[in-house]
């Protein structure tokens, strides 16, 4: 008996609280409890900076790097960044961030990293040599006219200038190489080294522009490819703040990327980058359809559990703990270097979203609960849904005295008559108008003609 | 002496049929220069003629009796005078010189200025409005003239039947800035907003060559007009507006736009100081009034946006959201909305809460059904009208010649050249 009672006002009040104690619902939602072999690099905790880095290589390592030092208040995570920018420096040539990151460090980690001139003259010196013998070699081919070789020169200079950090010649030279490209394979991988340095350089522009014309030769596309290229898309997408589409193209990268593109991007970014995108921008059929269903895409959520977790609590209506686990990804959010500036908008959306959604099967919702569903108070639920109703996101009214939300449709039958009468008016007036104007132009002209004659 | 004395025969003896009449006339217009000549001396004779037979050559002379300069007492037996003239002439008679007519009225006008009693022009001016005008959809050179008399003895109401008429045919454009420009005055008086914005639109869109005075000050109340009764400023006049007035108006407004711009911001607080600042601006050009009455009109559009978002509200919280300063006030402000019709609330002392209701109208009434078919009918006269004026258009010769010099070819016939000169 007493079960019997107990069951139907449990889960009412598992309807209406949403999400708070809904926790012991879902099956693997505690991150805390459950022990993982791959510990999640991107999650609520502090970021683990070696494995961050660890997914990275090429340049990219070192701008992420040194953007962690640029951003986190954290003196030591400041200082571990800096420390891992200047080993991975001295692996490579480029004497200008080298400077830069021991200018950043400012002795603090002792001697061992401090201004290394010694290496730097000599890594110049020897960048000049090989920039001499570059171009000696590339006059020779040039007069030979062998397309293959002036290619290869080309690309050759590229990269020399990628490595030392002149992106901007470095995308001149893999770009001359368009000419001599004879097949297809040369075309991949023009563009992708196109993409890559323009990526580096943030002209997102051009990226989209070199996907697409990578697209367009299938021929040599192989799937890694095909994912790189679409990475590349969405983050173009991204920058673009066009959500809706890099959302899309994320959800597409095949799960054949693996670490082929840590130039660029690791899957847990393709993942979180995707999710976050697909959650505020998706309506529900296409949440559920292309992030909750898609198999490939499943196999990167694995690789980010607390994205995975607040998708579906957001599918379900768990609105607080899906908040929750957005709130903890926040500072470690703020430091990638592609999402920070977009995190605060895909935030807001998400947020405008769940509050839409939780109004939206509901004829009166009381506000005192919805507060405590979304963890705010009630004044401040009450400025969020005003703004949402006056954008017209909401068709709602809002009580204020009770504290009630009322949904509201239009009536059109009234509407419309308002609009014929309005519509009416207009016309009246403007032929009105028109006609008087008419008339002070015949008689303008007919001045003029009579002036004439 | 004679050929006055001759003349005032004539008159009597040629004034009762029409082609008497125009045979009148021409005596008359040889005769105009010698009554001139005699102006002073013709005072007395105008006792001989009956001004409601003798429409016409009354006219004539009292149009020379009163061309001179004229002094206070003068005018006062001058104003009796025409006044008593205008209430009998007979309409067809003076329809034959109007340009006489427009002159007498216009100088009764200024005497009764002179005198500073321009209440006593008013009736008078409306007759003979009505008796110069073809139809009511004629502007006469008169119409200004009489609303200026009722603005300045205040009589608002007698100037919105003339308003009321729509107009059409205009003989001169500087009557129809000028008429409009008084005319959105008085609606402003009568807070018909509606009409006034109708007709300060028509001055400020009309087609000009250069920019004039009248055009100015039309628009600087029109954007004031437009806040106050939509809540928005038009951002650029529209396309058919002359490209004069489009470069120029604003340039000359320039106040009044920063005025408009504050006002979309939605800050009372920044636009009460705007206004303090440029007070002395506003007042030169008489729009204080206006200006004040701008601001005032943002309060209740802050009030008419909450109801679109609330169903009951406490006083105290219009009073934050819409920079009141207490509960009061607000209570003050929207019941007085509630008043004018501006928005459907019940004020709930006692929680101090305002409730926010629908508007209340079904459009079921017998009253909506009525007003909804005249409306309907209205308008198809006016697309009738429109059709008209259309087909006239497309007959004039003016016009078919340039459409023809600038139409498709598509055939060996169609390079046949467009009559270049019409007989007729």
């Amino acid at each position: 008996m007493d079960g019997e009672d107990d069951a139907p006002k449990s889960l009412m009040e598992e309807m209406y609280a949403n999400g708070i104690e809904g926790v012991d619902d879902a099956p693997s939602s505690s991150t805390s409890t459950t022990i993982r072999k791959n510990r999640p690099i991107i999650s609520g905790e502090q970021l683990d900076i070696e494995a961050y880095a660890a997914l990275y290589s090429g340049r990219t390592k070192i701008m992420r790097l040194i953007f962690l030092a640029d951003h986190c208040d954290n003196s030591g995570m400041q200082l571990e960044a800096l420390r891992m920018a200047y080993d991975e420096l001295k692996k490579g040539e480029n004497t200008q961030l080298f400077r830069e990151v021991v200018q950043k460090i400012d002795g603090r980690l002792g001697p061992n990293y401090s201004m290394d001139a010694t290496w730097c003259a000599m890594v110049d010196r020897k960048a000049d040599q090989r920039k001499d013998k570059l171009e000696s070699e590339l006059n020779a081919y040039r007069t030979n006219l062998i397309k293959e070789s002036i290619r290869m020169g080309y690309n050759d200079f590229g990269d020399f200038y990628y490595a030392h950090g002149a992106l901007g010649d470095a995308f001149k030279s893999y770009v001359r190489t368009r000419d001599y490209c004879t097949t297809s394979k040369h075309i991949i991988q023009m563009c992708l080294s196109a993409i890559l340095v323009s990526i580096e350089m943030g002209q997102f522009a051009h990226v989209t522009s070199y996907v697409s014309k990578a697209e367009q030769t299938p021929e040599a596309l192989d799937p890694p490819t095909i994912a790189k290229l679409r990475c590349a898309a969405g983050l173009a997408h991204l920058e673009a703040k066009k959500y809706k589409l890099a959302a899309r193209k994320f959800l597409e990268v095949g799960p054949e990327l693996g670490n082929s593109y840590s130039e660029v991007i690791a899957p847990q970014d393709v993942a979180t980058y995707g999710g976050l995108c697909a959650l505020a921008s998706f309506d529900r059929t296409e949440l559920k359809n292309k992030v909750i269903d898609n198999i490939n895409f499943r196999n990167f959520l694995e690789l980010v559990p607390e994205v995975r977790e607040l998708i579906n609590d957001f599918y379900s209506s768990h609105y607080a703990s899906c908040l929750e686990y957005l709130g903890n990804l926040k500072s470690n959010l703020m430091l990638d270097i592609h999402i920070h500036d977009h995190v605060e908008t895909l935030y807001d959306q998400i947020r405008s979203k769940a509050l839409i959604q939780y109004t939206h099967p509901f004829v009166s919702v009381d506000m005192r609960m919805m507060a405590d569903a979304f963890k705010t108070s009630v004044a401040g639920l009450e400025k969020e849904l005003e703004s949402l109703i006056t954008d017209n996101q909401i068709q709602a009214r809002i009580d204020s005295h009770n504290k009630i939300l009322y949904a509201r449709h239009a009536d059109q039958r009234n509407a419309t008559f308002q609009r014929v009468l309005q519509t009416g008016n207009e016309f009246d007036w403007d032929v009105r108008a028109m006609l008087l104007r008419a008339n002070l132009l015949k008689h303008e002209y007919n001045l003029r003609a009579s002036r004439k004659i | 002496m004679n050929t006055v004395e001759g003349l005032v025969n004539q008159i009597q003896g040629l004034s009762t049929t029409a082609s008497d009449v125009l045979s009148l006339q021409n005596l008359l217009k040889q005769a105009d220069d010698s009554l001139h000549a005699e102006s002073t001396r013709l005072f007395p004779f105008l006792d001989q003629l009956d001004p409601s037979k003798h429409s016409l050559g009354y006219l004539y002379f009292l149009e020379a009796c009163t061309a001179g300069p004229v002094t206070k007492e003068q005018a006062g037996s001058y104003v009796l005078m025409i006044a008593r003239f205008i209430t009998s002439c007979i309409a067809e008679q003076i329809r034959l010189a109007p340009d006489k007519f427009i002159t007498v009225c216009k100088r009764f006008k200024d005497q009764v200025l002179l005198l500073e009693e321009p209440l006593r022009g008013v009736a008078p001016m409306l007759t003979a409005i009505r008796k110069l005008q073809s139809s009511s959809e004629h502007l006469t050179a008169l119409h200004p003239e009489f609303l200026l008399l009722c603005l300045l003895s205040r009589c608002y109401k007698a100037g919105l039947s003339i308003l009321e008429e729509d107009v059409f045919e205009v003989d001169q454009p500087r009557d129809l800035f000028l008429f409009c420009y008084y005319g959105g005055m008085i609606s402003i008086g009568q807070k018909w907003f509606q009409k006034a914005l109708e007709l300060l639109h028509n001055v400020v869109t009309a087609p000009m060559s250069t920019v004039n005075a009248i055009a100015v000050e039309a628009f600087k109340k029109y954007i004031l007009v437009s806040l106050i009764h939509h809540g928005q400023s038009p951002a650029n006049l529209p396309k058919y507006a002359s490209s004069v007035a489009q470069r120029n108006l604003k340039n000359l407004c320039q106040p009044y736009i920063e005025l408009a711009n504050s006002y979309s911001n939605g800050k009372i607080a920044d636009i009460e100081t705007y206004v303090e600042a440029n007070k002395d601006k506003f007042e030169s050009d008489n729009n204080l009034g206006l200006v004040k009455q701008a601001v005032s009109s943002m309060y209740k559009r802050n009030i008419q946006r909450l109801t679109q978002t609330y169903l009951t509200l406490s006083l105290q919280d219009i009073a934050n959201r819409v920079q009141l300063n207490s509960p009061k006030e607000a209570e003050m402000h929207v019941l007085q909305m509630i008043k004018d019709g501006e928005i459907y609330a019940t004020i709930n002392q006692k929680d101090g809460m305002v409730r926010f209701l629908e508007d209340p109208e079904q459009y079921k009434t017998c009253e909506m059904i009525e007003h909804i078919d005249s409306s309907i009918q209205r308008l198809m006269t006016l697309s009738k009208k429109l059709n008209g004026v259309d087909e006239l258009m497309s007959c004039d010769p003016l016009y078919l010649l340039k459409a023809g010099r600038e139409r498709q070819r598509f055939d060996f016939d169609d390079f046949d050249n467009v009559p270049q000169r019409f007989n007729i």
